[in-house]
């Protein structure tokens, strides 16, 4: 599927696949795969009509055609690289997040004092910090798992912020009806409740830092698949260019249909 | 199960002030109310009256500004473990199914729930099978028979119903009265009910009180002569009408007057 993502309208089409796997007849995946291959086939005669070069905008066969070109294992590592970072910085960004989300939402006067700073970090472009960072960390993996980090974990702590924020006297008053402690209201009552506007969070925070990881590759480092998209754009190697963007969009995509997966899992009694 | 237990229920002096930001209100002056052993009293009165104040005091989720609750020799400093609740609306877990929203008092208390007694319950009450179920796919009738068995499950003394079938419909409401005093009349639990329905009060209760609003007062105690079990077309008699229709003249007619909310 992964050379179906280059256009607009089939990432619309395979972000319908994402969220019609649960409940949805297999008639709509089959008209969803139709489009998209309309789509993908229409590019291709297109292209190959108006002659247009492969240096402005290659056909989707010879994207397809990199993902068994001897440029793939190289492309694999620097993907690997991109992955790492991600997941580092977002696993400390979005734990960070939660956590604080979670306390300062307890103290209300303690929120008002931070939240001005929170919404500053969330609306900072992060990749702006980049040559910063790279000034101070050098040009390895630690100033991008930062930015992935600071660009990941307000958007997390916003959300969930919100979720936790959501009082509902008469099930607070229930659970200590009960007997319930501070902590037990606090995992019976208020992480439940927070839970659908956590996993929106995460879900926005992983999306952001996917974006931010690739940006500060594009600075400079020379490992990543975002170094990967300024050498083949400066080489005009479009197809590898492409094949690049078709990757990060799957990876964008998957990340959506997993936490979309999780909110039906964790979430689901809110629809 | 006639066996009459547990301890009788003593308000004394309950005074509660709440602090706005026009000044300092009077939600309850002194009421004096003892609920004997097995007893089943209702409480009602205009909006605002802080009937709620006192369910919710009684419960130990709120504390009066002077005044003692006492069960039996227990002082009430919050909440019991003899005192179950049941709330306006189900008031169930929406993310929970029915069986998890039962076991919830047990779960905070740290005891393994009462398998068995939870199945005779939701038996009781017409849900069994409904265990799995999640309670949006329940209607507000059998949503309302779950959280009667929830606040049943642990076999408290004393229920405290905070308008609990306010929000049902007529039919529903005379169903789940019915109910009520069937379960009631099993287990003799000492009952606070408060409702804004008198007929509610009158059908289920030993004796009704009157609150007049603020200061929230016990303005009068109105025994209920009805002999148990009280079938449903009792409220179709001319007693019972006559009954309810006193209540209502006394709680618009309260010095002060306030304009009356309360609805039969």
């Amino acid at each position: 599927m992964s050379e179906t993502v280059q256009t607009g309208a089939s990432i619309a089409g395979a972000t319908g696949i994402a969220s019609g796997l649960g409940d949805q007849g297999a008639k709509e995946v089959a008209a969803i795969i139709a489009v998209a291959l309309f789509v993908i086939g229409g590019a291709e005669v297109l292209l190959r009509l108006f002659e247009v070069p492969q240096f402005i905008l290659p056909t989707p066969s010879a994207i397809a055609g990199v993902f068994f070109s001897r440029e793939i294992p190289t492309i694999c590592e620097h993907y690997a690289y991109t992955m790492i970072e991600l997941l580092a910085g977002y696993a400390i960004g979005a734990s960070i997040g939660l956590v604080l989300a979670a306390v300062i939402t307890q103290f209300p006067f303690v929120e008002k004092v931070i939240t001005p700073y929170i919404l500053l970090l969330v609306t900072t472009p992060m990749l702006a910090l980049v040559p910063l960072l790279i000034l101070n960390f050098g040009f390895g993996f630690t100033p991008r798992i930062i930015a992935v980090a600071l660009a990941s974990g307000p958007m997390v702590m916003i959300n969930a912020a919100t979720g936790f924020r959501r009082v509902d006297t008469m099930k607070i008053a229930l659970a200590r009806s009960c007997g319930a402690s501070t902590l037990q209201t606090f995992t019976k009552i208020r992480i439940p409740m927070a839970m659908p506007m956590v996993i929106v969070g995460l879900m926005i925070g992983a999306i952001f830092g996917m974006i931010t990881a690739v940006g500060a590759e594009m600075s400079g480092g020379g490992f990543g698949l975002g170094s990967r998209l300024t050498t083949y754009s400066s080489t005009l190697r479009m197809p590898e260019f492409f094949a690049c963007i078709a990757i990060l969009a799957v990876t964008g995509i998957t990340i959506y249909a997993f936490f979309f997966w999780l909110g039906k899992r964790l979430a689901g009694w809110e629809s | 199960m006639q066996r009459i237990k547990g301890k009788a229920l003593n308000i004394r002096g309950a005074t509660k002030t709440y602090r706005t930001q026009s000044g300092e209100v009077l939600a309850l002056k002194d009421v004096d109310l003892t609920v004997r052993p097995g007893e089943f009293i209702s409480v009602v009165g205009p909006s605002g009256c802080g009937k709620t104040t006192l369910l919710w005091s009684v419960a130990g989720l709120h504390k009066l500004t002077s005044g003692a609750i006492a069960l039996g020799e227990e002082w009430i400093t919050g909440p019991h473990p003899s005192i179950g609740m049941m709330f306006q609306e189900a008031n169930l877990l929406p993310w929970r199914t029915i069986r998890k929203n039962i076991e919830l008092p047990f779960e905070v208390r740290g005891h393994r729930p009462d398998t068995a007694r939870i199945d005779m319950f939701l038996q009781r009450v017409g849900l069994g099978g409904f265990g799995d179920k999640m309670p949006r796919e329940l209607s507000g009738g059998m949503q309302q028979r779950a959280s009667i068995v929830r606040a049943l499950a642990s076999d408290p003394t004393v229920l405290l119903m905070d308008e609990p079938f306010g929000a049902l419909d007529a039919f529903t409401r005379d169903e789940m009265n019915k109910l009520v005093e069937e379960i009631w009349l099993e287990s003799r639990k000492t009952v606070i009910l408060i409702t804004h329905s008198i007929a509610e009060a009158v059908f289920l209760a030993d004796k009704v009180y009157i609150m007049s609003a603020r200061p929230g007062q016990i303005a009068r105690v109105v025994d209920i002569p009805f002999a148990r079990p009280r079938p449903l077309e009792l409220m179709e008699t001319r007693e019972f009408f006559e009954l309810v229709n006193m209540i209502k003249h006394d709680i618009q007619h309260q010095p002060p007057a306030r304009p009356a909310v309360a609805t039969a």
